[in-house]
């Protein structure tokens, strides 16, 4: 099975070569039958591919550890959904795990593609199949999971036990499926430079993709961050950590690219500034890439690093952005410009959007870049922290947000701030109401907090003004409104989810940072202490003995108003021998929308145990927000322009307007 | 206003946007910068009380003294010089003697580096990159180390 999988991914990595070659010559020399080579090469490199993940799986499902990647991160006591969530928790693999969504999304254009021009659909497979093409080498080459050891260890190293955990079983899928999925749009946006022409149907599909892209990064990056937040038990949700920056600089520039492509296939302008955000965005997520595989950056995610993997990625990293921008350098004068508008409209809102997304893009790639540029050419070591971002960042996301409302409101092609300020007066009493009310009667508000709960109110009341608005609240019957509300694009609702999602997660950090309170003492069992309100108890610590670990589980008692216990929180360090290595499992519970926070610490020599305690209000709406804003992207795909599950009716469509895009 | 004029004013407006921040990057950069020293880099270079450095090195064998409550105090050193170094909070999984640790903080003014957060290896076969490489300059490096 493994030799299976092994020499699966060879064929894989000559089919992706056979894919980008000779589409690109049909496409050349216009020849059908060249071009038409593109399709089925890129399903049967995904069939490959998939066939070659499915063997190292199942080879770390059965503990196979004459393979050296299985004998390096898994273990024979290890859970069986640790042992399969293992395969991607380790370099090899998830380079592997990689390519195979790369070779998915191509085979989805594959098959999906039926309606685009012949050769716009054979360039977009060709430039999918030389990023294949390219990591699959890296793979082969560097990083082939496939090595066997002989002889063959009986027992295997264990997977990192950090990694040990549901996290990993949903993390990096989705931030990959995010990543990966802006290669569609890097590859449309280069076959278009190819071409020399951007046609309509480029941008009919370019959105899709990136709303599916974007709301699965989105999904990954939430997901990493309450992994984070609770299996490191630092009690932090981001850390701007270089490598939380890598995946987070194609999230922003992501969004940027979702709001243009808006502007592009509603009013085809911004046409050029669309394909290069789509060069950009995957540029950025190539970069993520290079940084957190190269082991150029200390993080969690480095894992054992080998120089030539480093220099690797660089060269794929050189080629595909440096080619992808040389190629637009020559070509995008060739393009034709798109339309004017007037500033004060819808698309002056998205352009809007975007200098301040694109700006923000830029200063975390400088804040994250700059520590490796002064290392390079100079003896000083840094590092950019939080104080830096918060400097920079910060006062970047401020004004964006407060626009955020107006945004939505706004008409297409000459829109009137005055009556959308209007129609968002009651939204701004009430976010005015909330800044006061917080800075009067919340014990320890500063101004920053109060202003902090004021934007959220803000932007989360500002997006249901969106709906309301739309759906003729109070100027019609409440019948008619209703009809009308579930009458509205589903895009619309899209908007508005996302934009109610931004406003949740600003209000869960801001009475996270702002309200937030902390505790670090040492206890003996018995004792009590206050947080916030709450009175815990430590009742002690018991010895467990798990799978492949033991640990000292320290256990805690909520203590209700009557003075009897109303719940119990754990945490616990585990000990995990084979790796000789110990982690504090977190002990929390969620109270309402807030949570409290629990991380274990050193025993000491008189039997009492240092524990730290936090309160976090309205921590979960952090992460809450990110779900609403996936539940947006959702909503937006559902929409009727861009469901893949109803070609009759848009096919209908076209036929029925002579001027329609579609070929 | 012409349509030039407006055109112009709207690229203009940008322009400004952009120098701001680039500015105000530039600006943040000097100011919130932390640098990464070694104890025995601490003799050359000045660094003041209360300007924010990372200290990285090993944890020096024997140093480490739990006191009342939560604070720690241990030694950090590159064997060639070492630093007291206190901290009060939850030390990480992998802090142990002897092994490479980066500390971040600022000296107080009894030449105590007062820590307020404490790095150590991610995994038994990894140590802090910076430490590292610092450890390989000052001579001191023995692959065994690395292990």
């Amino acid at each position: 099975m493994v030799e299976t999988g092994h020499f699966a991914l060879v064929l894989a990595f000559a089919l992706s070569l056979v894919q980008t070659v000779v589409p690109l010559l049909g496409a050349r020399l216009n020849n059908q039958r060249l071009m038409a080579v593109g399709g089925p090469v890129a399903v049967t490199g995904f069939a490959l591919t998939a066939l070659s993940f499915a063997a190292l799986a199942s080879a770390y499902a059965s503990s196979d550890f004459s393979v050296a990647s299985v004998w390096e991160n898994s273990h024979s006591l290890q859970p069986l959904i640790y042992k399969i969530t293992g395969t991607w928790g380790n370099h090899e693999g998830s380079m592997l795990l990689w390519v195979l969504i790369l070779t998915f999304f191509g085979a989805l254009v594959a098959a999906f593609g039926s309606n685009l021009p012949a050769t716009l659909r054979a360039n977009v497979l060709a430039v999918q199949g030389a990023i294949g093409a390219a990591f699959f080498l890296f793979i082969l080459a560097t990083s082939n999971p496939f090595i066997r050891l002989n002889p063959a260890p009986i027992e295997g190293r264990d997977l990192n036990p950090i990694l040990q955990d549901l996290g990993l079983a949903i993390h990096p899928p989705f931030l990959y499926l995010g990543y990966v999925g802006f290669s569609i749009c890097f590859s449309f946006s280069v076959a278009a430079l190819i071409e020399g022409r951007i046609d309509a149907s480029w941008a009919r599909w370019v959105r899709p993709w990136t709303l599916v892209a974007w709301m699965f990064l989105t999904g990954g990056i939430a997901m990493g961050s309450y992994w984070a937040y609770y299996e490191l038990g630092w009690g932090g949700f981001w850390f701007w950590d270089p490598v939380e920056n890598a995946s987070f600089m194609p999230w922003l520039a992501g969004t940027a690219l979702l709001h243009s492509a808006i502007v592009m296939e509603k009013r085809s302008a911004l046409k050029i500034w669309t394909l290069l955000l789509a060069i950009l965005t995957f540029s950025l997520s190539l970069l993520g890439t290079f940084l957190v595989r190269s082991g150029v950056l200390t993080s969690v995610h480095a894992f054992a690093t080998d120089p030539t993997r480093g220099v690797f990625i660089l060269c794929i990293l050189t080629l595909f952005i440096g080619g992808s921008l040389a190629l637009f350098a020559l070509r995008a004068s060739r393009l034709t410009t798109g339309g004017l508008f007037h500033p004060i409209s819808r698309e002056g809102a998205l352009v809007l959007n975007n200098l301040f997304l694109t700006t923000a893009t830029a200063t975390v790639l400088v804040g994250t870049l700059y520590p490796l540029a002064v290392e390079a050419f100079s003896a000083d070591k840094i590092s950019v922290g939080a104080p830096f971002f918060n400097l920079t960042f910060g006062p970047l996301m401020v004004p964006l947000l407060l626009v955020v409302p107006f945004g939505p409101l706004l008409a297409w092609k000459r829109g009137d701030v005055f009556a959308v300020a209007q129609r968002l007066m009651v939204a701004f009493a009430a976010a005015l109401l909330a800044t006061l009310v917080t800075a009067l009667f919340l014990d320890g508000a500063s101004v920053f907090a109060a202003l902090g709960v004021g934007l959220a109110v803000w932007l989360i009341l500002g997006a249901l003004t969106d709906l309301a608005v739309k759906s003729g609240f109070r100027t019609v019957a409440t019948g008619v409104m209703v009809r009308r509300l579930l009458g509205l694009p589903r895009s619309v609702f899209g908007t508005a989810f996302a934009h109610l999602g931004l406003g949740l997660t600003t209000l869960g950090i801001v009475g996270t940072l702002c309200f937030g309170t902390e505790k670090i003492l040492s206890m003996h069992a018995g004792e009590t202490v206050e947080l916030s309100g709450h009175t815990l108890r430590f009742v002690g610590l018991y010895p467990a003995q798990g799978p492949n670990y033991a640990e000292d589980r320290g256990r805690f008692e909520l203590i209700g108003v009557s003075g009897s216990p109303v719940g119990e929180i754990s945490s616990a360090k585990r000990f995990y021998p084979v790796r000789q290595m110990t982690t504090t499992e977190s002990g929390i519970r969620t109270i309402g929308f807030s949570q409290l926070y629990i991380s274990l610490g050193d025993e000491g020599k008189d039997g009492s145990v240092v524990v730290r305690l936090w309160w976090k209000p309205l921590v979960t709406l952090i992460w809450g927000g990110g779900l609403m804003m996936m539940a947006g992207a959702a909503m937006s795909l559902m929409d009727r322009r861009l469901r893949v599950g109803a070609p009759s009716r848009r096919r209908k469509q076209a036929s029925a307007l002579p001027s329609a895009t579609l070929p | 206003m012409t349509r030039k004029q407006k055109r112009l004013s709207v690229i203009a407006g940008g322009l400004v946007f952009l120098g701001a921040a680039t500015g105000l990057t530039f600006y943040a950069l000097g100011q919130k910068a932390s640098y990464f020293y070694m104890p025995a880099d601490l003799t050359t270079a000045s660094v003041q009380p209360g300007q924010r450095i990372r200290l990285g090195g090993l944890v020096e064998k024997g140093t480490i003294q739990r006191g009342q409550g939560a604070t720690v105090g241990f030694s950090v050193t590159d064997t060639h010089k070492s630093v007291k170094v206190t901290y009060t909070g939850i030390l990480p999984d992998l802090f142990r003697e002897e092994q490479g640790v980066i500390t971040e903080g600022t000296f107080g003014p009894d030449g105590v580096f007062v820590a307020d957060s404490v790095l150590a290896k991610h995994d038994e076969r990894y140590m802090p990159k910076e430490v590292a490489d610092g450890l390989k300059a000052k001579g001191v490096w023995q692959e065994s180390k690395s292990e």
